[in-house]
C-alpha cells in the first residue's frame, strides 16, 4: 500500500488526533448498528455511511457549529462529523426519549440545530435547496458562515439537484455541494444512471468550480474542501466537490448487495479502507505514535458501548408524545 | 416492439392457480400482462436487474429483457413523467414508485399530466398507465416510507384508485388498472405483502374497479375498510362478535369512484358503519364515505357514523407507531360506540 501524499496539507497534531478519532467513531457506530440491526434489536430502514467516513471527516473538519450541512438518508456520519452527540444519535436509532429527536424521527431524521445539523432526510436530493436557504441567511446577515449539502450520487440526477446548484450559482451563494459517489444509486451503477462521466463535471453548466477526488483520502477531501469552504467564506460563490467512495454495507441493512462484485468489496475494506490508509500516513509522518492511536481507538470503542448503554437504559416516548411536536403550539 | 400487434389474450386450458402472497401476486400480474400486451412495459427505480426492493418485478427484466422492463435513475418525476410521453404514444407503462412517500417528486406530473390530458385535449388522448406504489404504517420503518396519502389522489379528477388487501385481487385489480383505458393508482399495503397467501388463478382475470367486495355478512353493524387495515378489522369483528355483535364486513378495493351501492346496501340494513383507515382523520377517505352514507342512507341510521382512523400527524418511528395506527381494540371500542348508541 502506498502512503497517502500530504498534497499541502499541514495537519496540526490536534487536527490529527481529532480526524482519526471522527472517523473511528463513524466506523464503530455504524458497525455497531449494522450489529445490532442484523440481531434484530434496532428496527426499520437503516442505511450505513461506514466506508465514506474521510467525505464526511475531511468536509467538517473546517466547519464550526453555526455553519450548516443537510444531509441525506445516509446520514449518521454528517452527524457524527459535525459534532452530534453519539449517547444522542444511538438513542435516536434505538427509538428512544432521549434521543436527539425524542425518538420521534430515527435513523433518517436525525438533526441537531445547536450543531448546525439541519437535518437527514428520507428523500434522495432533498437538501439542495435547504442548503441554498441556510447559505442565503449567511449572506443576508453578513456572516462568514457556509452550508454544506452532502448527497449522493443517485441524487446527481434528481430535479432539486439543478434547482438547488444553479439558485446557489446565480446569487453567489457560499454553498458547497458534497457529492458522494459510491457508484450506486441503492443498486443501480452510476454510470447507468447518470449521463456524465462525472459529476464535478456538470459544474460547468452552473458556471461554477467543480472537482473531483479520492474520497477515500481523507487529506484530498480535506484540502478541496478547504479551498472551496475558504472561497465561500469570502463571498466568492459555491463549490461543487465530488469525492469517490464506497459503501462497505448496502444500500440499506438487509441489500443482498449481488450488484457489487467481490474483489471491489474486499479491497475497500483493506488497502482502499480509508482509515487504514490514514493511519498509516499518520505513522509515517510521525503525527500520532503507535500508544496515541491505540488510546484514541480505546477511547472510541468505550464511547460507543456507553452510547449503545445509554439508549438500551433509556425509555420509549410515552403515547401522549404522539401528539405533540407537529406545530410550534402543540 | 410491434406497435400494431394486437392485444392476445392467452387462452388457459385449464383453470390452474398458484398459491401465492399480495407481492407474488403482483409480479404474476405483470408478467401476465407482459406476456399478453406487447405495449405493456415497466419502469421504475431497481426494478430490472435488481428485481425491486420488494421483489415485486423479480425476474421480470431477464424473462421480457431491458427495452421493456426499464431501470431508471432516481428520478419521480421522469419516471412519471415519461410514462405519460409513452402512453399518449401508443404505450401502456407500469410505473413503480419504490414508496408511496417518494411519489412527491412526481405529484407535479401526476396533477398537471397524468388526471388531466384527457380532459385538456378534449378527450383526443388518454394515458393508459398504471402508478404502483407500497404505502402504509406498521412495518417500523421512519414517517415518509409508511405514509398513507391516498385521499391526494382520490381528491384529483382524471385518475382512479384502487387498493388491494388479498393476492386475489392485487392481480384482478392490476391487470384491470392496465386494461382500464384511463390512469390508475395501485396503493399495495406493504405490511401485507407477505402476510398471506391464497389461490390465485394463472393467467388472465380481472377485477372491477369501482367494485367493493362484501368480505363477511353480518347484521348490526357495516365495517368499512381496505388495504392493511383489513386485518384490522377482521380481528375486530371476531372480538365484537364475541361479544354479540354481529358485524358486516366491507373491502373497498377502488377508492375512487367509490362504490356506493355496496354502502347503501349494508348501512341501509345494519344501520351502523364504523369507517377504518390508517391515515390521518382530517381530509382522510372516511369523510366521503360519511358523506356518501349521508346522502344515500342517512334515514336508516340508528347511530352517528364513526371513524377509527390515524391521527392528525405524521406517522411516527417505530416507538409510537402502534399508538398512531388503528388497533382492533380501537375498532372494537368504536363498534361498542354505535351499537350502544
Amino acid at each position: 500500500m502506498e502512503v497517502l501524499q500530504n498534497k499541502g496539507v499541514a495537519l496540526t497534531q490536534d487536527q490529527a488526533r481529532w480526524m482519526y478519532r471522527k472517523m473511528l467513531e463513524i466506523r464503530e457506530f455504524e458497525d455497531k448498528v449494522h450489529e445490532l440491526f442484523a440481531q434484530g434489536i434496532l428496527p426499520g430502514f437503516v442505511h450505513l455511511y461506514a466506508g465514506e467516513e474521510a467525505v464526511a471527516v475531511g468536509v467538517c473538519a473546517h466547519l464550526n457549529d453555526k455553519d450548516t450541512i443537510t444531509s441525506t438518508h445516509r446520514g449518521h456520519g454528517h452527524c457524527i462529523a459535525k459534532g452530534c452527540d453519539l449517547d444522542g444519535m444511538m438513542a435516536e436509532i434505538y427509538g428512544k426519549a432521549t434521543g436527539l429527536c425524542k425518538g420521534k424521527g430515527g435513523s433518517m431524521h436525525i438533526a441537531d440545530l445547536n450543531k448546525g445539523m439541519l437535518g437527514a432526510n428520507g428523500i434522495v436530493g432533498g437538501g439542495f435547496p435547504l442548503a441554498c436557504g441556510s447559505a442565503l441567511t449567511a449572506k443576508y446577515k453578513k456572516t462568514d458562515n457556509v452550508s454544506v449539502c452532502f448527497f449522493g450520487d443517485g441524487a446527481n440526477n434528481h430535479g432539486t439537484f439543478h434547482e438547488g446548484i444553479n439558485l446557489a450559482a446565480i446569487w453567489n451563494l457560499p454553498v458547497i455541494f458534497v457529492a458522494e459517489n459510491n457508484g450506486y444509486a441503492e443498486a443501480t451503477p452510476f454510470e447507468y444512471a447518470s449521463s456524465c462521466k462525472t459529476i464535478a463535471d456538470r459544474a460547468i453548466g452552473y458556471n461554477i468550480p467543480g472537482v473531483r477526488v479520492d474520497g477515500k483520502n481523507v487529506l484530498a477531501v480535506y484540502k478541496a474542501a478547504e479551498e472551496a469552504i475558504q472561497r465561500a467564506r469570502r463571498g466568492e460563490g459555491p463549490t461543487l466537490i465530488e469525492c469517490m467512495t464506497y459503501r462497505n454495507y448496502g444500500h440499506f441493512e438487509g441489500d443482498a448487495q449481488t450488484y457489487k462484485a467481490e474483489p471491489e468489496k474486499k479491497e475497500h475494506k483493506q488497502e482502499k479502507d480509508a482509515i487504514i490508509q490514514f493511519k498509516k500516513y499518520l505513522l509515517t509522518q510521525r503525527l500520532l505514535t503507535e500508544n496515541e492511536l491505540a488510546s484514541v481507538e480505546e477511547s472510541v470503542i468505550e464511547a460507543i458501548q456507553r452510547a449503545v448503554r445509554f439508549s438500551e437504559e433509556s425509555p420509549y416516548p410515552k403515547e401522549d408524545e404522539l401528539l405533540t411536536d407537529v406545530y410550534v403550539s402543540y | 416492439m410491434a406497435m400494431e400487434m394486437e392485444v392476445k389474450d392467452i387462452p388457459q386450458k385449464k383453470e390452474t392457480t398458484q398459491f401465492l402472497t399480495i407481492v407474488q401476486a403482483v409480479n404474476d400480474g405483470m408478467k401476465t400482462l407482459l406476456e399478453t400486451d406487447d405495449t405493456v412495459m415497466i419502469l421504475g427505480e431497481d426494478i430490472g436487474k435488481n428485481g425491486g426492493v420488494f421483489r415485486a418485478t423479480e425476474g421480470l427484466q431477464e424473462k421480457f429483457g431491458a427495452d421493456r422492463v426499464i431501470d431508471t435513475p432516481l428520478a419521480e418525476a421522469g419516471i412519471i413523467g415519461t410514462s405519460v410521453g409513452l402512453a399518449v404514444n401508443g404505450f401502456k407503462p407500469i410505473a413503480e414508485i419504490q414508496f408511496l412517500g417518494f411519489i412527491y417528486p412526481a405529484y407535479e406530473q401526476i396533477m398537471t399530466h397524468v388526471s388531466r390530458i384527457r380532459m385538456r385535449t378534449m378527450g383526443h388522448f388518454s394515458v393508459p398507465m398504471v402508478i404502483r406504489a407500497p404505502y402504509g404504517a406498521g412495518i417500523r420503518s421512519p414517517e415518509i416510507h409508511s405514509d398513507s396519502t391516498e385521499t391526494l389522489f382520490t381528491h384529483m379528477p382524471g385518475i382512479k384508485v384502487v387498493c388491494p388487501s388479498t393476492p386475489y385481487d392485487a392481480k384482478g385489480l392490476l391487470i384491470a388498472a392496465m386494461e382500464d383505458p384511463d390512469p390508475v393508482l395501485m396503493l399495495e399495503p406493504m405490511k401485507s405483502y407477505r402476510a398471506k397467501r391464497e389461490e390465485v388463478p394463472t393467467g388472465k382475470y380481472t377485477v372491477e374497479i369501482g367494485k367493493g367486495k362484501k368480505v363477511k355478512e353480518g347484521t348490526d353493524v357495516t365495517l368499512i375498510a381496505w388495504g392493511a387495515m383489513m386485518t384490522v378489522v377482521e380481528k375486530a369483528a371476531e372480538q365484537a362478535e364475541k361479544k354479540g355483535i354481529s358485524c358486516e364486513i366491507i373491502d373497498l378495493r377502488t377508492l375512487y369512484p367509490i362504490d356506493r351501492e355496496i354502502i347503501a346496501e349494508s348501512v341501509q340494513k345494519t344501520g351502523r358503519a364504523v369507517i377504518v383507515h390508517e391515515a390521518q382523520l382530517t381530509g382522510g377517505l372516511g369523510n366521503d364515505i360519511v358523506s356518501i352514507i349521508n346522502d344515500t342512507s342517512f334515514l336508516y341510521l340508528r347511530a352517528p357514523i364513526e371513524r377509527v382512523t390515524g391521527f392528525d400527524v405524521p406517522v411516527p418511528f417505530f416507538a409510537l407507531e402502534e399508538d398512531f395506527l388503528p388497533t382492533p381494540a380501537r375498532v372494537v371500542e368504536g363498534i361498542e360506540k354505535v351499537v350502544h348508541f
